[in-house]
């Protein structure tokens, strides 16, 4: 069993945004980088899968040559190595170029399960795990909850916005992670000794053109100043005065 | 006119009103619409669907669902019709489909969007990056431009006319198929589809509690119950709830936000709502920089007294 888990790195969740000097993009000076919180979910899942079904479970990532460092995270959490496409234009690179160049390394390396996240906290695009399955060819179930494996098939409660979705599949699949499927361990630091020994391998990127061009990133206009309309249960008829009258959403 | 292939979602039939609203967008973007319903009443969508600007519906037939049978399906229809744009709303269904379409066409995806406009052959889109923190103006260079459309941010367009229909056999050479949906309980509404939201946080204290929240939402008849995540991690309430940056993306008519403290997280999944309402015991939480109004005090105590004047003020009209 080939299982791959892939994450990205994007800015910690506390990060002040700064648009850069050209108009178009973050500001990346002090910016610190973690691994995407549902990625921690897909490193989780591929270990699991591992020790339930046996295997290797390697991490990808496209981004900078510095990305190592959170696949030595992902390492010390029981993942056997990591490969990363490097990209010195990776914070740009757009979903479509990132899904072709990363299930064109999987098609390569025969991958027979793959996690993402449901979505990488930057861009907020939840793209990448469906798109890169559809190049595959491979099935794919997205925001999985619950996941249950077999040999070569499984079955993928997704969480949808009318109930619980149940998906049948088989073999090469891709499964991006919701939040509720599993907890994340911590690296011991057993683990963190271990990791430092795994190998990381790094290999050139070969990315088409990105088709999404900024024009340009701007803060959010600011909400106007509101008020405070009084205290307690007392003040509730000014405030549905306000809901009904000023605001007129009622 | 170039043409823009839209995904309908519709529930027995009744066309959701995201759905509606992404009808609207490709018109006010000047594209001629082709609507593609699938499941089973899909039929009964196409005079709702001819009645908001859709000149044609293609009504998928099936009898098993499938996202990947579904995306390719979606993607002949765009190849046939030689579609400029697909558009879907940024809902769990069309969040799922949308990637999958666009990498059939080997476009790009422009996700949650909240405008789409002509730019000369192509079009220009607006989203939000970093959990809002940034908007991007974004020109696609994609020869099929797709796009996600955000809930609640497009308008309809009422035209009064009427739909070719087409009837279409959809694939059957499926990689993953839906065996079984548990549904939510009924008549609940989606927190993010609402056009009004009650939320409750860790204010609330107790799981019990939040029969609170429930009753205001009820009382408003068209309200959906939120969460933040802390009550969420407590388990309070389903994650299907959790507003915020890990949760849903909400941009109600209304927002109520109660015993909710305002972190940022919980800010990047409802700071878009037309009218925000905080109701906080401390009158230094986050929450008050950001809501339009406020009452500084006691949740259990403003909550029945609200639900009450709510429910007065529906008896009225
Ligand atoms: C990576 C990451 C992702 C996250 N994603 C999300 C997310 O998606 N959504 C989210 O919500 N959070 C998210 N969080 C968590 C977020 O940082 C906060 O911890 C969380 O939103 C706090 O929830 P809360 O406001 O309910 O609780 P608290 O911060 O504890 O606030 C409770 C509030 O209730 C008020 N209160 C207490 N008693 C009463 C009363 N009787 N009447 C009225 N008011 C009262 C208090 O004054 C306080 O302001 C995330 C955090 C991280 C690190
Ligand atoms: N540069 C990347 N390298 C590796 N995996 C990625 C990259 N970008 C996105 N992914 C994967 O795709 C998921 C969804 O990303 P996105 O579509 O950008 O929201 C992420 O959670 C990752 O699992």
């Amino acid at each position: 069993m080939k299982i791959v888990a892939c994450i990205k790195r994007v800015p910690l969740t506390e990060t002040q945004a700064k648009v850069a000097a050209d108009g178009k993009s973050l500001d990346s000076a002090g910016v610190e980088y973690m691994t995407s919180f549902y990625d921690e979910l897909a490193v989780e899942q591929a270990v699991k899968s591992k020790e339930q079904l046996g295997g290797e479970v390697t991490i990808l990532t496209i981004g900078p040559g510095s990305a190592s460092k959170e696949l030595r995270e992902s390492l010390a959490k029981g993942a056997d190595k990591g490969e990363i496409l490097v990209d010195d234009n990776w914070s740009m690179r757009d979903n479509r170029a990132t899904a072709k160049a990363l299930a064109n390394r999987l098609r390569e390396m025969g991958a027979d399960l793959v996690f993402c996240g449901r979505v990488a906290t930057d861009r907020d695009n939840a793209s990448v795990g469906p798109m890169l399955a559809t190049y595959l060819g491979a099935a794919c179930v997205t925001d999985v909850v619950e996941l249950e494996l077999s040999e070569g098939k499984g079955i993928a409660k997704r969480e949808a916005d009318s109930g619980v979705e149940s998906y049948e599949f088989s073999f090469p699949a891709v499964i991006t992670c919701q939040k509720d499927l599993n907890e994340p361990r911590y690296a011991g630091l057993k683990g963190i000794m271990a990791a430092k020994k795994k190998p990381i391998e790094e290999l050139p990127l070969e990315a088409e053109d990105n088709q999404i061009e900024p024009l340009s990133l701007d803060l959010p206009p600011a909400r106007a100043e509101g008020r405070i309309i009084g205290e307690g249960a007392d003040a509730v008829p000014a405030l549905m005065d306000a809901l009904l009258n000023e605001a007129k959403v009622l | 006119m170039s043409i823009a292939i839209v995904l309908i979602e519709h529930e027995a039939g009744t066309v959701r009103s995201a759905s509606l609203e992404a009808l609207g967008a490709a018109q006010a973007a000047g594209c001629e619409v082709v609507a593609v319903a699938t499941g089973s009443d899909a039929a009964n969508t196409t005079a709702a669907l001819g009645e908001h600007g859709a000149a044609k519906v293609v009504v998928l037939g099936g009898d098993k669902y499938s996202p990947d049978g579904l995306a390719g399906d979606l993607a002949k229809i765009v190849r046939e019709q030689g579609a400029k744009a697909f558009l879907a709303t940024a809902s769990s269904t069309g969040r799922d489909i949308a990637p999958r379409v666009a990498a059939e066409l080997d476009c790009a995806l422009f996700s949650d969007c909240t405008a789409f406009e002509a730019d000369g052959d192509s079009f220009k889109l607006v989203r939000p990056w970093l959990a809002g923190k940034l908007i991007a103006s974004l020109k696609s260079n994609a020869p099929v431009t797709c796009a996600t459309l955000r809930r609640n941010t497009f308008a309809p367009k009422a035209t009064g006319g009427s739909a070719e229909v087409m009837q279409v056999d959809s694939s059957t050479d499926f990689r993953a198929v839906l065996s079984k949906i548990e549904a939510k309980a009924e008549g609940m509404l989606d927190v993010a589809e609402a056009p009004i939201v009650v939320s409750g946080g860790r204010g609330m204290k107790e799981a019990e509690h939040f029969s609170l929240i429930e009753n205001l939402a009820r009382a408003f008849g068209n309200a959906a119950v939120g969460a933040s995540r802390a009550v969420v991690d407590a388990g309070w309430r389903p994650h299907a709830e959790q507003v915020g940056q890990t949760g849903k993306t909400v941009a109600p008519q209304l927002y109520i936000a109660v015993g909710i403290s305002g972190a940022i997280q919980h800010l990047a999944g409802m700071k878009t709502s037309k009218v925000i309402v905080a109701i906080n015991k401390d009158a230094d939480a986050p929450i008050f920089k950001i809501a339009d109004f406020g009452i500084v005090g006691d949740a259990f105590e403003i909550l029945p007294r609200l639900t009450e004047a709510v429910l007065e003020a529906r008896a009225k009209v």
